[in-house]
């Protein structure tokens, strides 16, 4: 698949994933709203009021968070001229504007874009990072992290949030009502009461396992765009590997900041099936370096 | 009669409605040809910025240049007077060699290259010519994105009627479009 490939089909398929995930929210609410004997429009309502506030705040005040919580600093162009200068030109050649550049002071190496819009993007890399890569390394993982700006990864991220914390509370609402309601009162309903039960206790994970997929196929996506950026897929291949090689523990990333970082700060190689997969932000390294190098 | 009379002014006002939206979609995909032009030539801008200083920091140390100085300070000021992207892009590439020689002329004096100020400004320049690369990069792209919505189809039948024109490519060097040797 080449590049522009590459990048039609994984919009396709995060559009695929977001449609199928509001048909999943549109059903679990009918069900549960049906066996309780609820108002449908109420139930949204309280639940799209309540997710909608949590996630609106961290829309907005996530990148300062998530800046705070890696110890990331400015820097000016004088503190690192190469770095700075390669962030310069990727937006210029990416049509974005100039981002606030950030460093880590992290040996383990690794980089993250956060920011609501391209107005107001970061870009931050580890010491690590920047002391193992060579030039047209560094400019792959820095198109990679700007394709997150260009294609507005951040923002879904906060729309997923919003989903998955909807589903989550509806859940938890159904759960909450029908344990204080007296079960015999709706006696027809009582096969739907069950379906509705193993729902609320399932929905939350199944909507997380969709956040994640839908985090893996932006991964990809970024990987094309970048590769596109800089017309040199191997340096991002490249790039990848020696991340893949590096063993440094990482100190300035927590399993909430997990997925924001070009590669999954907390790969365990030992535990690897279906399930774990499951569970991962990031897409496997050698699938991503093997995708780039097919470019 | 009536029935009619409905359905013709749903297919008029339905057609109405797409022109609207295809004429938007090419005003704005040429908006942004513009806008992507005006990027080049910012880095354009300060190349030409840089220039007199480079030349004034070589000429303190290799006076006897002269035809050096006189091209590259003609080139530059050409490029100011420049119109359109077509000529620009032509007056750019022919300064790059010019300053590729003017460089080549710097390497016979240790202590011109030795000098803090002309590193600098070799530095900034070569700075310039990368951002003027990347820039044109993306004008490039966009204007391949405005000329691919001029020729398809419906748009193209549209875009005639219109008048609207393709875009011009900001060119490259002779020298670019070469393929790579390579001697072993």
């Amino acid at each position: 698949m080449n590049i522009y490939g590459a990048i039609s089909s994984n919009k396709w398929k995060t559009w695929i994933t977001m449609i199928l995930f509001v048909a999943f929210i549109t059903t679990l609410i009918y069900v549960m709203s049906k066996a309780l004997g609820l108002s449908v429009v109420g139930m949204t309502g309280l639940a799209l009021f309540l997710s909608g506030i949590m996630s609106i705040g961290s829309f907005y005040f996530s990148d300062k968070m998530v800046l705070a919580t890696t110890g990331a600093k400015q820097i000016t162009k004088n503190d690192f001229p190469n770095y700075y200068r390669t962030v310069e030109n990727l937006s210029i050649a990416a049509g974005l504007p100039m981002p606030k550049v950030y460093v880590v002071n992290d040996l383990s190496p690794n980089a993250f874009a956060t920011g609501r819009d391209p107005k107001h993007a970061v870009v931050a890399a580890t010491t690590g990072l920047l002391n193992i890569l060579n030039d047209a390394e560094l400019e792959g993982v820095i198109a990679h992290e700007l394709s997150h700006i260009k294609n507005y990864d951040i923002r879904l991220a906060g729309v997923l949030a919003i989903l998955v914390g909807f589903v989550v509370i509806i859940s938890d609402m159904f759960l909450r009502v029908s344990f204080f309601r007296s079960f015999g009162d709706n006696k027809n309903n009582a096969p739907l009461l069950i379906i509705s039960l193993i729902l609320a206790i399932l929905s939350p994970i199944a909507a997380s396992l969709i956040q994640l997929a839908v985090s893996r196929k932006r991964e990809f996506l970024a990987d094309a765009s970048g590769a596109l950026l800089t017309r040199y897929p191997e340096g991002l291949a490249s790039a990848l590997e020696k991340l893949a090689q590096d063993h440094t523990p990482p100190k300035s990333a927590s399993n909430a900041t997990a997925h924001l970082f070009i590669e999954n700060p907390f790969d365990n190689k030992k535990v690897k099936n279906m399930f774990t997969g499951l569970f991962n932000t990031h897409p496997p390294m050698e699938e991503r370096i093997k995708i780039l190098r097919n470019m | 009669m009536n029935t009619t009379l409905i359905i013709a002014l749903v297919v008029i006002g339905g057609i109405l409605v797409f022109l609207w939206y295809i004429y938007n979609t090419l005003i704005s995909a040429r908006l942004r040809v513009k806008e992507a032009f005006s990027q080049i030539d910012v880095q354009l801008k300060r190349r030409t910025d840089l220039i007199p200083n480079l030349v004034e920091t070589v000429k303190g140390y290799a006076k006897h240049e002269k035809g050096v100085f006189e091209k590259v300070t003609e080139l530059r000021s050409s490029l100011m007077h420049a119109q359109n992207p077509e000529k620009k892009a032509e007056v750019n590439n022919q300064i790059t060699e010019a300053l590729k020689s003017l460089f080549a002329v710097a390497e016979n004096y240790p202590d011109l290259k030795a000098s803090d100020n002309f590193k600098e400004l070799q530095q900034e320049l070569e700075d310039t010519e990368n951002k003027i690369a990347y820039s044109r990069q993306f004008y490039n792209s966009v204007v391949l994105d405005y000329n691919t919505k001029l020729q398809v189809f419906p748009n193209v039948i549209f875009a005639k009627i219109l008048s609207f024109k393709p875009e011009q490519f900001f060119g490259t060097t002779e020298e670019e479009k070469k393929p790579v040797k390579v001697s072993f």
